[in-house]
């Protein structure tokens, strides 16, 4: 399955995109509406983009009476990414939802943090909804896996990984901040290795399905990413460049499983994890290594 | 679907410090005056957004001036050379104006030789920070020029609807004295169609996507 990452785009202004994957993932929606960060709010920097948008949105209250019903219309499946600064606004959100995917956001660069653990977020909202609940987490958490497996214990459906590093851009000129808030989420293909090892680790000790995503500009990465332990694949910052790029990483995705023998890609899930059969690698070593 | 189509370059000039690259226009359509585009920048992650400049036959010009790798990677394409083009993006300025004056300051002008010949070429007022940056007022006809330190605030006229571009500072300047002028922001932008939130400016107090709500916007 391919889907959008959170934030990454707006089924309302862009229906033709959403439509062209196989499940739409909401902004971020909190309890009350938020204004979002002041600007400048993104930055290219040669290793990535940076965003600080601080969860701009309009109030679980209007997203269930003005926006839920029109992403409804688009006919495609509603994930919807839910926010908040406490375990019990967590839980509040989830109640008030019906048939979506629920996606809850524990892991924002851009605000600050529930004081709760993400096992007891994802507790709170289990007990408040029977939906299906995926967990968003951070690439900078000390464990992982450790994580993955406490939020599997406490309830959750699956596991979305992983959010924006948060890291910081320096005008040069004036050797201060570029962002309005400072640091932002660093997103792009420099996060991508990054998503790997977190979609690998957590595919070692959860049985939970996993929604990679992470630097994924094409077909390729997608796969590597499934290989990984990835059953479904969202794509992120590549939505910025190019509006049309599901369909181009679905196109390059079949072609790349079929450059290495796999007729359907998602068989790939998790063939990371076997061992090599033949020894050979389809990697060149770099040549000014010794042997 | 957004028009995203792979375009070759056919031409680029030098504009005093600016750049004039034209590409073959392909199946997009030039838009409204003042909606832009956003431009694959060589070997950066991100796109700019770019005016229309000019919309000659079979080809669509942006005047952009080189002040970051993303402009500098535009204005070092050469003929031949190929990028993605996505567009026209935005809200242009609106035409039904009686009395039209352009007032605009620097890069700001980017907008102005296509907006002029969609008016039937309107007295307009460019100002600049040097003698070579005012070379690019030979783009916009029928054009009163002013160099720093005279501003373009100091010699507008009254009774006119005026159509702005240009600095933030000019273009405050220019909405106190001139109301119900139109005005073309800028702002960083990710994506141009609404998906990253990266370009919100604050309008009547609520911070609102300047690429979906403009860039065009009542003073």
């Amino acid at each position: 399955m391919l889907l959008n990452a959170s934030g990454c785009l707006d089924a309302l202004t862009a229906p033709d995109v959403a439509r062209s994957l196989d499940a739409f993932v909401t902004k971020t929606v909190t309890p009350e509406a938020r204004e979002g960060n002041e600007p400048p709010r993104i930055a290219e920097t040669d290793q990535g983009m940076l965003n600080s948008i601080g969860l701009q949105n309009p109030g679980i209250k209007s997203f269930l009476k003005d926006v839920l019903p029109q992403l409804k219309q688009l006919g495609i499946p509603i994930w919807v990414s839910v926010g908040g600064f406490s375990a019990a606004e967590y839980a509040s959100t989830c109640a008030q939802l019906y048939d979506v995917t629920i996606e809850l956001n524990l892991s924002c660069p851009n605000v600050d943090e529930a004081p709760e653990s993400a096992a007891e977020i994802v507790a709170a909202s289990r007990a408040a909804t029977p939906l299906p609940i995926y967990a968003k987490l951070s690439p900078q958490l000390p464990d992982i896996a450790e994580v993955a497996r406490a939020v599997e214990a406490a309830g959750a459906d699956g596991l979305s990984l992983v959010n924006t590093l948060r890291c910081l851009a320096l005008d040069r000129r004036t050797l201060r901040p570029r962002l309005g808030r400072g640091t932002g989420g660093l997103s792009g293909p420099a996060l991508k290795p990054s998503a790997l090892a977190a979609v690998f680790a957590c595919w070692r000790v959860t049985s939970l399905p996993i929604v990679g995503m992470g630097g994924v500009w094409n077909g390729p990465d997608a796969l590597e990413l499934i290989a990984a332990g990835a059953s479904s694949v969202a794509l992120g910052t590549v939505l910025f460049s190019d509006p049309r790029a599901p369909v181009r990483v679905r196109r390059e995705l079949h072609s790349a499983a079929d450059a290495v023998g796999l007729s359907d890609p998602w068989t790939a899930v998790g063939i990371a994890h076997d061992p090599v059969l033949s020894g050979e690698t389809t990697e060149e070593m770099p040549a000014f290594l010794p042997n | 679907m957004f028009n995203r189509e792979r375009r070759r370059v056919v031409g680029s000039e030098q504009v005093g410090p600016y750049t004039l690259v034209r590409v073959d226009r392909g199946r997009l359509e030039p838009g409204i005056p003042g909606q832009f585009f956003m431009l694959e920048a060589p070997g950066r992650l991100l796109p700019r957004p770019m005016s229309l400049c000019l919309a000659p036959p079979g080809e669509l010009a942006f005047l952009l001036e080189p002040i970051g790798p993303g402009t500098r990677a535009l204005a070092e394409l050469e003929p031949g050379d190929e990028l993605c083009v996505l567009g026209p993006l935005g809200n242009g300025f609106r035409l039904d104006v009686e009395r039209p004056l352009l007032v605009g300051g620097g890069i700001g002008i980017a907008p102005f030789p296509y907006l002029s010949a969609a008016l039937g070429i309107p007295p307009a007022v460019l100002g600049f920070r040097s003698d070579r940056h005012a070379e690019a007022a030979a783009l916009v006809s029928n054009a009163e020029v002013v160099v720093e330190p005279t501003l373009v605030t100091e010699v507008l006229r009254p009774g006119h609807d005026v159509l702005a571009c240009g600095p933030e500072p000019m273009l405050e300047a220019v909405a106190a004295l001139a109301p119900s002028a139109q005005l073309a922001w800028e702002a960083p932008m990710a994506c141009g169609y609404g998906a990253c939130y990266g370009c919100v400016v604050e309008i009547d107090g609520r911070y609102k996507r300047l690429c979906v709500e403009g860039p065009v916007l009542a003073a």
